[in-house]
Formats: C-alpha cells, sequence, structure tokens
C-alpha cells in the first residue's frame, strides 16, 4: 500500500515573525507532507483494514489473554472530565479522578489479598522492574547487602530475567519437571543467603497450576528469600486465588490482560504492583491516598521515604487506569469469579476437543488452566511441517496465530488461549479448522509451508529485513 | 453474565465433553484452602449505573483552560485522530508479531519512525517507549551500552525533575550515577565546566529546558564531542517545527534524542497514556531498547513491514536483552502519526507558530501587571517563568475559581522561589484567554 509520504500538496509556508535567536532555529523547512485530511482519513482507515483484532478475528494467543475490549470502558475513559486534565492539576481540582483510582488500588488489593497497590508502572514489565526493585530495597532496608540472585524457572517470561538483570541481580534459572511442576531439590539446592528472592508465575508459562507453591514459599522465606508473582496468568484464577494467600510478597497485574483494557497493537499496557504489608513502604510512587476528612491526594516521597521512587514522568497510564476500573465495577464480585470458571472451562474443553482431533498435548496428565500448551513435533517428524506452519496456516482461515515457541522447553509448541469471552461455536470453529490443517499438513504439507495463502501478503521474510535494515522511509 | 457468551446448554456439553461435572471441578489441581471469595469487592453494576458512576466522577472536577506544561501541553487534537484510533482494528489488534496479519500496525510504526527520524534529523527511530521520562532513562542505559567502560550520566540541573526523579530511580539499580551540571543563575541555562569527569558517558541536551528556556545546543554539542561523550538530546516534538533538529547540532549532531510525544494528538490524561519517542545514529541501531519494524517483501516481491532486530529484545535475549521492555505505546503511536499526518508540515508549523506567539502575548500582558517580572529573560518556546509578588502556588489555587489553571508553580517542581509560576501557551489559547487570564491575575495582585 502506499506510504502517508506519498500523499502530499504544496502549501505556502507560514511566514512568522520569531523571538527566537535565528542559530536555534531550524534551517531548512520540515520535510514532512501534507495530505489533505480525506486523504489522511482514508489512509489509515485502510490500514487499520491490512489488521487482525479481536473485534474482527478469534485470538487464541497463549499468555496474552486477548478478551474482548468492553466499548463503554473506551467511552468513560474518554470524558473530557479525565482526557483532558493536566497531570499538575492540583489535588481539589481532579477528586473525581482520584476517587476511581483509589477504588481501583482497593478492588486490585481485595483480588489479589495484597496490603497495597500502586498503579504507576506502565505495562508488565515495568511492574516486574519495580516489584524486584522493590525485594532489593526491602533486603536492603534491612541491612542485607549480599542478597545479589533471582531464581527464575527456565520456562519464565523473557521479561523476568530481564527485568531482574535490570534490578541489578543476576538470574539463575530453575528446571521444571516433566509434569510441569518445579524441581523442588534444584531450588532447595539454589536457596542460600545470596538469593534475594524467586519469580514464578502460577499458573505457570506451562498452562498448569503449581501444584507445591505453599511449599515453595515456605522454603523461599526460610531462606530469608521474598516471592514475586508475575500476574501475566492472573486471568486463570481471577476472583478465586489470591497471590496473597499463595504467599507471594510482591506482585505485578497485567490490566491489559486480565482488565480488559485493549492491547491498541502492542501498547499501552499497564502493570500495578501489589504489595504484602512488609513490602508496602517501597511500592513506587505517585500513589492515591484518602485522606482523614474524605478528600483524595497523591503520596510522595516526603510521604514514603522508602519508596523506590518514580518510574515515570506521571502516574502511570491513567486512561488505562480507567478502563480497568470500569471493567470491574461492572463486572463486580460474582462477575470476577466467572472470568477465570469460563476461561478455564474454554481452555479445557478446547485441549479435550484438539486431542480428539489428533493433537498432543504437552502436559496430557494435567489439568488446563486458562490456557494450555500442544506440541506438534510428531506432526514435523513426520511431515516436516512446524509449529511456525500451522500457525501462518490459521491466519488463512481468519484466525490469529497461537503463541509459538514459548516456552522454548517445549518443542515444536502452540500455547493457547481462548478466553472467556469468545463462544463455544468459535471453539468448535476453530477445532474444525485445526483438523483441517492437521489433515492439510498430512497430506499437502507443502500448502503449510507456504502459508498465508490467502492474505494480501505472503510470509514476510524477515531475515531480508534484518539484512537490508529499511528503518524508515527514503526521501 | 456480561461479556460471557455462555448458555446453560453450551456450559453442559463443554462440561460433559471434558468428563466433569461442574466448572469447579475444574480447579481440582488447587488446594481448596487457597480458593476463596473475593467478598470486599462490591457487586457489579449494569452497564448504565457504571456510565453514571464515572459520568459523575468526571463531572466532579471543574472544567480548566490549561496553562500548565512541565513536560504535557493542552494543544489541539484534529478530531479524525480519536475517531481513527478508536476503530477496533487499531484499538484492539494485537503486538504485531503476526507480520502478514499486522499490516496496519506495521506501517503505522514505519511511518511513526519515518516522522521521528525527519523532525529530530535522526537516521534511524524506534516504535517508541513508555513516556519522555522512561525513554531517557533507557537512552541513558544506552549510552552506558555504548561506553561500558564509563558509569555516570551528565545531567542539567534544569532537567525536568519528574524526569530526573525517574533517573534517579532506576540507573542506581545499575550501579549508574548522574552528575549534575550547575545552571547559570542569571541565565537559567546549562554552565559547562571546563572538564568532563573521568567516567561520564554521555551528556543530557534538554532543548526546552524546564523553566522553558532554550539552551545554546550547538555549544553543548561541541562539548559533548570535545570531552569524548555521547550526546543525549531531549525534545518536545511539536517544538522542532520551528526550532533546529538535534541531527543539526553542532557539527556532529547528537546522539541519541528522546522526547515526549504527548503534544502530537494525545490528550492529556491526568499524566497518560503517553508515547516516548526514541531516535539516534544508525550505526547505534543494535544497542536501540523497544520495538523496531522494517520494510521488507514477501516471496513473491510485494513490499510489507515486519518486525527487525528482535534479538535485541527480551523474549528472544531475555537476561542479555538490551532492555526488559515488552511493548510499546501502540495506541498513542496511531495518535502521533495521525495527527502528524493531519498537521502535515504546515500544520505543525502554524500550531507552533501561534503557540509561540500567544505565549509572547501573554508573558507581555502579565509584565505590564505591577511588580510582577520574569526572573531569566533568554529566549523561549512556549513556556516560560514569571515571579509574582504573591506565592504561585496561592496564585494558582485562586484561578481555579476562574476556570484558569494558571501553570506550575516551580516550588512544587522542587525550584524558584516562592512566585515563581512556569506557564506553558498553546494554539488552542485564544486572545480572549489571555485578557481572562491577565484579568484574573490582575485581580488577585490587586486584593
Amino acid at each position: 500500500m502506499e506510504s502517508i509520504f506519498d500523499l502530499d500538496h504544496h502549501r505556502e509556508p507560514v511566514t512568522a515573525d520569531l523571538d527566537i535567536p535565528a542559530a536555534l532555529c531550524r534551517q531548512h523547512p520540515l520535510d514532512l507532507p501534507n495530505p489533505s485530511e480525506l486523504e489522511v482519513l482514508r489512509h489509515y482507515t485502510q490500514l487499520s483494514q491490512r489488521n487482525f483484532a479481536i473485534d474482527t478475528h478469534f485470538y487464541p494467543l497463549g499468555s496474552c489473554t486477548m478478551k474482548y475490549n468492553p466499548r463503554i470502558a473506551h467511552r468513560l475513559a474518554n470524558l473530557p472530565g479525565f482526557a483532558d486534565i493536566h497531570p499538575a492539576t492540583p489535588a481539589q481540582a481532579q477528586q473525581g479522578l482520584l476517587h476511581l483510582l483509589w477504588d481501583l488500588q482497593n478492588g486490585l488489593a481485595e483480588l489479589t489479598q495484597m496490603a497495597a497497590v500502586s498503579l504507576t508502572p506502565a505495562a508488565g514489565a515495568q511492574g516486574e522492574l519495580a516489584g524486584v526493585a522493590m525485594i532489593r530495597a526491602y533486603h536492603h532496608a534491612r541491612g542485607d547487602f549480599q542478597r545479589r540472585r533471582m531464581l527464575i524457572p527456565s520456562a519464565a517470561h523473557g521479561t523476568n530475567p530481564a527485568s531482574a538483570r535490570m534490578a541489578g541481580f543476576t538470574v539463575t534459572e530453575l528446571p521444571t519437571r516433566a509434569d510441569g511442576d518445579l524441581e523442588l531439590a534444584a531450588l532447595e539446592r539454589e536457596l542460600g543467603p545470596d538469593v534475594a528472592g524467586i519469580m514464578l508465575t502460577n499458573p505457570s508459562t506451562l498452562g498448569v497450576f503449581e501444584r507445591q507453591i505453599e511449599t515453595i514459599a515456605e522454603r523461599v522465606h526460610q531462606a530469608g528469600a521474598l516471592l514475586y508473582y508475575d500476574g501475566a496468568n492472573f486471568n486463570a484464577i481471577l476472583g478465586r486465588v489470591a497471590p496473597g494467600r499463595m504467599g507471594f510478597d510482591v506482585m505485578h497485574l497485567n490490566l491489559h490482560k486480565t482488565f480488559a483494557t485493549p492491547h491498541g497493537g502492542g501498547g499501552p499496557g499497564s502493570g500495578a504492583v501489589a504489595a504484602a504489608a512488609h513490602l508496602e513502604p517501597f511500592l513506587p510512587l505517585p500513589r492515591v491516598q484518602r485522606e482523614q476528612d474524605g478528600r483524595w491526594r497523591w503520596l510522595g516521597r516526603a510521604d514514603r521515604p522508602q519508596s523506590i521512587g518514580r518510574l515515570n514522568a506521571y502516574a502511570g497510564q491513567i486512561g488505562v487506569l480507567l478502563r480497568a476500573q470500569a471493567y470491574l465495577r461492572r463486572l463486580g464480585r460474582a462477575g470476577v469469579k466467572r472470568v477465570s470458571s469460563y476461561a478455564v472451562l474454554n481452555a479445557n474443553y478446547l485441549l479435550k476437543e484438539l486431542q480428539r482431533v489428533g493433537y498432543r498435548a504437552a502436559f496430557p496428565q494435567r489439568r488446563a488452566s486458562h490456557e494450555f500448551l500442544l506440541t506438534v513435533e510428531d506432526l514435523h517428524r513426520q511431515t516436516g511441517v512446524r509449529a511456525l506452519d500451522v500457525a501462518k496456516r490459521l491466519l488463512d482461515f481468519g484466525i490469529y496465530a497461537p503463541t509459538i515457541y514459548f516456552p522454548q522447553l517445549v518443542p515444536e509448541c502452540l500455547l493457547i488461549e481462548p478466553t472467556e469471552t469468545e463462544s463455544k461455536a468459535t471453539l468448535d470453529r476453530f477445532v474444525a479448522v485445526m483438523a483441517q490443517i492437521r489433515q492439510e499438513a498430512l497430506e499437502q504439507p507443502e500448502l503449510l509451508k507456504g502459508a498465508p495463502q490467502r492474505l494480501k501478503l505472503g510470509r514476510l521474510d524477515e531475515a531480508w529485513a534484518a539484512r537490508h535494515l529499511q528503518l524508515v522511509q527514503e526521501r | 453474565m456480561p461479556y460471557i457468551p455462555h448458555d446453560e446448554e453450551e456450559t453442559a456439553a463443554m462440561l460433559a465433553a471434558i468428563g466433569v461435572d461442574r466448572i469447579d471441578a475444574l480447579f481440582d489441581e488447587i488446594p481448596q484452602h487457597l480458593q476463596t471469595f473475593p467478598q470486599g469487592v462490591p457487586e457489579g453494576l449494569s452497564e448504565m449505573a457504571l456510565a453514571r458512576e464515572f459520568e459523575e466522577r468526571a463531572a466532579a472536577q471543574p472544567s480548566l483552560r490549561s496553562f500548565a506544561g512541565a513536560g504535557a501541553y493542552a494543544h489541539h487534537i484534529p478530531a479524525v485522530v480519536p475517531e481513527l484510533i478508536g476503530r477496533g482494528e487499531f484499538y484492539s489488534a494485537y503486538t504485531p508479531y503476526q507480520a502478514e496479519a499486522s499490516q496496519g500496525t506495521l506501517q503505522v510504526i514505519f511511518e511513526f519512525q519515518t516522522y521521528i527520524a525527519r523532525l529530530t534529523g535522526m537516521e534511524v527511530a524506534n516504535a517508541s517507549l513508555y513516556d519522555g521520562a522512561s525513554a531517557l532513562f533507557e537512552a541513558c542505559l544506552m549510552a552506558l551500552r555504548l561506553r561500558p567502560q564509563q558509569r555516570s550520566i551528565l545531567v542539567p540541573r534544569y532537567l525536568l525533575p519528574h524526569w530526573r526523579e525517574v533517573l534517579d530511580s532506576l540507573l542506581p539499580l545499575q550501579d549508574v550515577r548522574c552528575i549534575e551540571l550547575d545552571a547559570d543563575p542569571q541565565r537559567g541555562t546549562v554552565r559547562l565546566p571546563a572538564q568532563a569527569p573521568a567516567d561520564a558517558a554521555a551528556l543530557i541536551i534538554p532543548q526546552i529546558n524546564a523553566l522553558g528556556l532554550l539552551e545554546d545546543v550547538d555549544a553543548l554539542q561541541r562539548w559533548a564531542t570535545d570531552q569524548g561523550l555521547l550526546s543525549i538530546a531531549v525534545v518536545q516534538p511539536l517544538s522542532l517545527a520551528l526550532l533546529r533538529e538535534p541531527g543539526g547540532w553542532g557539527e556532529s549532531g547528537a546522539d541519541i534524542v528522546v522526547g515526549e510525544a504527548q503534544a502530537l494528538g494525545i490528550p492529556l490524561n491526568g499524566g497518560g497514556p503517553y508515547c516516548g519517542l526514541f531516535a539516534c545514529r544508525r550505526d547505534m541501531v543494535r544497542q536501540m531498547p523497544g520495538r523496531l519494524v522494517a520494510r521488507t517483501r514477501d516471496a513473491a516481491g510485494r513490499v510489507g513491514y515486519c518486525l527487525t532486530l528482535q534479538a535485541r529484545e527480551q523474549h528472544i535475549r531475555r537476561g542479555q536483552a538490551t532492555s526488559n521492555v515488552c511493548t510499546n505505546q501502540g495506541l498513542m503511536v496511531t495518535a502521533a502519526t495521525i495527527a502528524l499526518a493531519s498537521l502535515g508540515a504546515h500544520g505543525l508549523r502554524e500550531a507552533a507558530v501561534r503557540s509561540h506567539r500567544q505565549a509572547r502575548s501573554l508573558l507581555a500582558a502579565l509584565l505590564d501587571l505591577k511588580a510582577v517580572r520574569r526572573p531569566w529573560d533568554g529566549p523561549f518556546f512556549n513556556e516560560f517563568v514569571v515571579r509574582f509578588p504573591i506565592s504561585a502556588v496561592q496564585l494558582r489555587d485562586a484561578l481555579l475559581a476562574d476556570g484558569i489553571l494558571a501553570g506550575v508553580p516551580l516550588a512544587e517542581l522542587g525550584l524558584g522561589e516562592d512566585g515563581d509560576l512556569l506557564i506553558a501557551v498553546t494554539e488552542r489559547v485564544s486572545d480572549e484567554d489571555i485578557d481572562d487570564y491577565r484579568a484574573a491575575v490582575g485581580r488577585i495582585l490587586e486584593q
């Protein structure tokens, strides 16, 4: 498709009498196009039509929780009373906003059974960084500077080790047993006075609940270390199991997953952190506080001198937080529990049905959580077809591809998460498509290797892109 | 059941297929005593009741004409921007890992990268980071990857204090420290030392500084080059319609450029979501944080776009990645790109010129008042400090009653004196707004 830079019309230059020394001013006119408003509208409308999206396609994308993004949340977050607030507005002139953020802090604290919440992290990865930085600050505040190591299961999200490293830790990976649970003996071997904590996702990235979680928490705490909970899979247990009860000390939530805020083509995310009482003083700032007189204000450094501090210029992705609060308020107590109920129902149903049509579960002896892992290693051996090919073929049927090759410890894997907002009919159609793809793999493997066949573009050459590295439009 | 489609019959059929009799049985691997019901969460609301609650909260705050800046500005947003970014195909799309199913998002990002590169005069730009301040943090880490022997960053005193706080929170985690550069007390701009500290990797150059003043960027860039330092430019993108682009600073141009793109089509939103822009020299691209989109082709030679150099990122490189960042500000990037397209070179310059002109008018109107003066009188774009004979906090609070957010008291930023107010003016400010502002201030000062 043409580029916006091809749509240009001449416009007379704007002349101006500037009170700025010429040496500080631009010497050449801006080299940007001047398309007409209609051209802009058409161009970006047409671009939008070249996307898959939840509003148009099923997204069985493991570890990403691509559920419906309620439109009411979008409308309410954009009310001028919120959208037009300047971040430096004094608290007395933003009480309505602070009230809603306060409600969200409390709602999340209740659902996680943690003592306090900070909404400022801009995404899950920043929430992780905040959480592990809090663990570091906690140990330092106790005069313990020896704990420089973070334990992380080898199947964890890539952000876990990356965040731990950004917080100054070295990372030790822990192995997983054949049944998907953590290798407890390895944990016990690694624990010691140099270990600051462990980062866990539960249910894990393998799509199963870590059954030894209480034992793990006990051992980790006995060794003087803390437990970090990666909330990426919170949809599986929302309203049913609280990380605070499992023994976790600090955690983040992905509001753009569990709380239905939009992915927006890659962001903005939002990664609230929640902490048990002993870590509350270290939560990032600002946070909302309710005063004795019933009014709300931002907490700052003077209120929480031990805080790890500020992560962004302002208080986080407030427009996203409002959407999350609208969603939580709409669902309420009964609604949140239904989310995990039906997310897990849909996943287990889909797993059974896909097994019925010939696919292999990576952990067949386990109950699926809100997602599950398949492996197509058998197909690969028989036909040369890879998980990538199955994923690309799904696009031809108008279904977004599942997460592939993650976690890396299961070969040729597909991580599938249907979410609670998909109907049985959608799942049944997915199963039918997957059955057909399996048949195609056995009979015409070339069809899959050349997929997608029916989209505007065929498989794009990522190696070519990296070799030529055209990152901007040439003039 | 809000947003869950299953009826009883379907649920029963699914349970039967799985081979259990009720949904709770699907949680049988979780110890029973861990399963507790969240009593403290209130009952759910109908869509109508929910809307009423939010509308009441939104109405609880006064509608204000904003003269506040300090990194966030009330610029006009073309109507096509919210219209387009609300389209489900943008709004509800995923990260474009599956390129063939994400060409819309990918081309938007490619256009954004091009816009930012051209505005800043740099060779490459990425798909954005969380906001300007976190982009600056990432730029500091990138500078240290490029200068692995060094351990500090030179930070001017008049970098926006909130941005400085982000550096102070996050850089020490990796044993990196900020060394503050003094400001010239008369001019309010950077005062350079004769010699850079031995362990410094980079100099941060904010063009527009926290007092709204313009720095002598050529001199700062030349000094950085002479001292063997990398330079990190911090810019306000709309101002680049008038101001010299960082790629043209000094003889060599800046090395890394970051900034807050909120002024480009993104609502104030109480402080977020915003959009951190990030550009650099092409030979540094492998050290860049965040997503990058490249043009490519399919087997038939048709042009398309895909994510590239993903081996820098956490989902491939894990603990060795250039950053832990796993998102970009997707929808905000879309907003900024569409705003840039709608304004065009012409509209951008018009908005910048008018912001500048109206700022000069308001400043002149205020300086007309008795005992009001400008403590630093250097050139500015659209933001300046005025010193009032009364506390700026008091003045700001008093003007709320007139429906005016008068500015950001410097004292709230930990800078300046009690009477100092940082005032920002955009193209949305009319002559009448200026008169109203002046009249309201005049009234307060007379009391």
